[in-house]
């Protein structure tokens, strides 16, 4: 079987196709992140209008580079949630109508599923049951996977998740948007022992995160020692620095204790902060030291792409799950509602 | 000629099938629920007419203004299916789809049509009846307020669409006698986008699924730009 999956939650038209078979066929991003630089953040609207001039193209290009024609698609998947209520219809739309005009069944995919199954890209690849850890710019999770569709959420942010604290705190420190990748460069010139902030959270049981406080340690920290620094450019770097080692510490502590609690050997990191290098370096330690194994996705499946949702769809669409004509993406959705396969 | 015309831009979602000179709609008042509805009518309309996407000549949609993730929904579905159905796709301006509907219904043949832009602003358009009982615009599109917007220069003339209802009393005031009718309440429909779409594939007018976009006329949906 052979899924086209379309992605439009946020900032980034993802298309791409995965084959039973053969695996990943082909794909494609484009992201919108000049469109949205000027103003510091996604603006909705501009988001959802460029959907729609975008989605079509890339599933054209993206078909061009399978080399197959458009009747060897057997099931088309888009993202129905959560996400940007706009830019969601968009893909949605565009799926749900092209699988009725091919003939072939169609399935809404939760954008963090597709997240969370985008290791399964990758050789090796994770088998269940797993403990995932989700850190994107709209979430940070912490779940039990037992088989497709079977999530149990362990833990989250009960404010800011990950990546939006470290896009707040990349701004704070005069970082360009998108900050997160920036705000990463930046730390690898700074000293790891300047400055120590707190990791929130980590002093009492349970898997549940706070990152917001973090950004306000980094403010008030920036402008006492904007005062007193003779290298400004130096001291941003050890904020950074210091600001990275706790959200990459406070990950690495919440990690090794769901796996404990689980029982579990196996760790899936998964979102766009997922990309960042201290983190993957700290947490294969972890893991090492627990005589566990860590799985993460290829760099450019952290971030939104299309792969991960055809992947996503293939799971489901091939156990027999479809979509009726109606489509109605939804901008919350708790993961845990999903069905199994 | 066989075209199959959607419309989602307002408060109705509605689909409408034109076999030759046959016209069937499926209509519902159900904002915020076009996704849920438009495919459903879409297929049943063919189903009913057994009939299949390849047996049409073209898909149409109301392009705008209205709504703009309404717009996006039509748009988004027919760039979808067109692409999918190897079909061409003729964009319809949901301002002279609502003019057609008022001469289809009234009989009106000088119509300004205007739907409600919010922000103290209205999308509006002058429409006069032409050749095959066809409105024409008079004028160009256009987004202002209604101490702005641009009236045609003589004659008398009707006022349709919603943004009548919360704007009528500054328009009225500016035409004065020249208002004959005003009729609020009437909405785009997918039938008179299908009508007007006929007429354009005649002429060869059609874009590509890939081309198909919306129209929003307010560009600036930013406060800094
Ligand atoms: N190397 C990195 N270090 C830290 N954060 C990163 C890195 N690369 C990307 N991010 C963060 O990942 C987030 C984007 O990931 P993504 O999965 O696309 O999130 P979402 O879909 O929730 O917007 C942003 O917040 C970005 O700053
Ligand atoms: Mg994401």
């Amino acid at each position: 079987m052979r899924v086209l999956g379309i992605e439009t939650s946020c900032d980034e038209t993802g298309v791409g196709v995965f084959d039973g078979d053969r695996g990943l066929l082909a794909h494609a991003v484009y992201s919108q992140v000049e469109i949205h630089a000027e103003y510091g953040g996604v603006v909705p609207e501009l988001a959802s209008r460029d959907h729609v001039r975008k989605t079509l193209p890339l599933i054209r290009q993206v078909l061009r580079e399978v080399g197959l024609p458009k009747e060897s698609i057997d099931g088309v998947a888009f993202t129905a949630g959560p996400g940007l209520i706009g830019a969601l219809l968009v893909g949605a739309a565009v799926g749900r109508a092209l699988a009725w005009a091919w003939g072939v069944p169609a399935i809404g995919i939760h954008h963090m599923e597709g997240h969370l199954l985008a290791p399964m890209l990758e050789t090796p690849a994770p088998t269940f049951p797993f403990v995932a850890l989700l850190v994107s710019g709209g979430h940070t999770q912490l779940l039990e996977a037992a088989a497709i569709g079977r999530y149990r959420l362990l833990g989250e942010s009960l404010d800011d998740a990950a990546g939006e604290a470290f896009d707040k705190t990349a701004k704070i420190l005069g970082l360009p948007y998108p900050g997160g990748p920036a705000l990463a460069r930046l730390a690898e010139h700074g000293d790891p022992q300047r400055y120590r902030f707190p990791r929130p959270m980590t002093d009492r049981p349970g898997l549940d995160f706070s990152f917001s406080g973090l950004k306000t340690f980094t403010l008030n920290t920036l402008q006492r020692e904007t005062a007193r620094t003779h290298d400004p450019a130096r001291t941003r770097a050890d904020i950074a620095r210091a600001f990275e080692e706790a959200v990459v510490d406070t990950l690495v502590i919440k990690c090794r204790r769901a796996l404990r609690q689980c029982a579990n050997r196996r760790l899936v990191v998964a979102g766009g902060v997922g990309a960042n290098r201290r983190l993957r370096a700290r947490l294969d330690a972890m893991a090492a030291q627990e005589d566990a194994e860590v799985f993460y996705p290829r760099p450019e499946f952290c971030t939104d792409n299309g792969a991960m949702i055809a992947y996503a769809g293939w799971q489901r669409l091939r156990a027999g799950q479809a979509e009726p004509l109606a489509f109605k993406p939804r901008s919350r959705w708790p993961m845990e509602e999903l069905p199994p396969v | 000629m066989n075209i199959l015309a959607v419309d989602t831009s307002g408060e109705a979602c509605s689909a409408a099938l034109l076999i030759g000179t046959e016209l069937r709609q499926r209509l519902a008042r159900e904002p915020r629920r076009h996704g849920e509805l438009v495919l459903t009518m879409m297929d049943g309309l063919l189903a009913e007419a057994g009939i299949g996407l390849t047996r049409l000549d073209a898909l149409a949609f109301g392009r705008g203004p209205g709504s703009f993730t309404g717009v996006r929904i039509a748009t988004s579905v027919v760039q979808g299916a067109a692409y999918g159905a190897e079909l061409p796709v003729v964009p319809v301006s949901t301002l002279a789809a609502l003019a057609q509907g008022y001469f289809r219904s009234n009989g009106s043949s000088r119509v300004l049509a205007a739907f409600d832009a919010r922000m103290g602003e209205l999308y509006w358009g002058s429409y006069l009846l032409g050749d095959g009982d066809l409105m024409r615009a008079a004028g160009a599109e256009e987004v202002a307020s209604p101490e702005a917007v641009a009236l045609p220069a003589g004659g008398s003339w009707s006022g349709v669409g919603g943004g009548w209802a919360t704007y009528g009393e500054v328009l009225r005031g500016r035409l004065g006698s020249r208002l004959l009718a005003v009729t609020p309440d009437t909405l785009c429909e997918s039938r008179d986008v299908a009508v007007l779409a006929a007429a354009e594939l005649a002429q060869g007018h059609w874009v590509t699924a890939e081309q198909a976009r919306p129209l929003y006329l307010r560009e600036r949906v930013t406060s800094s730009g």
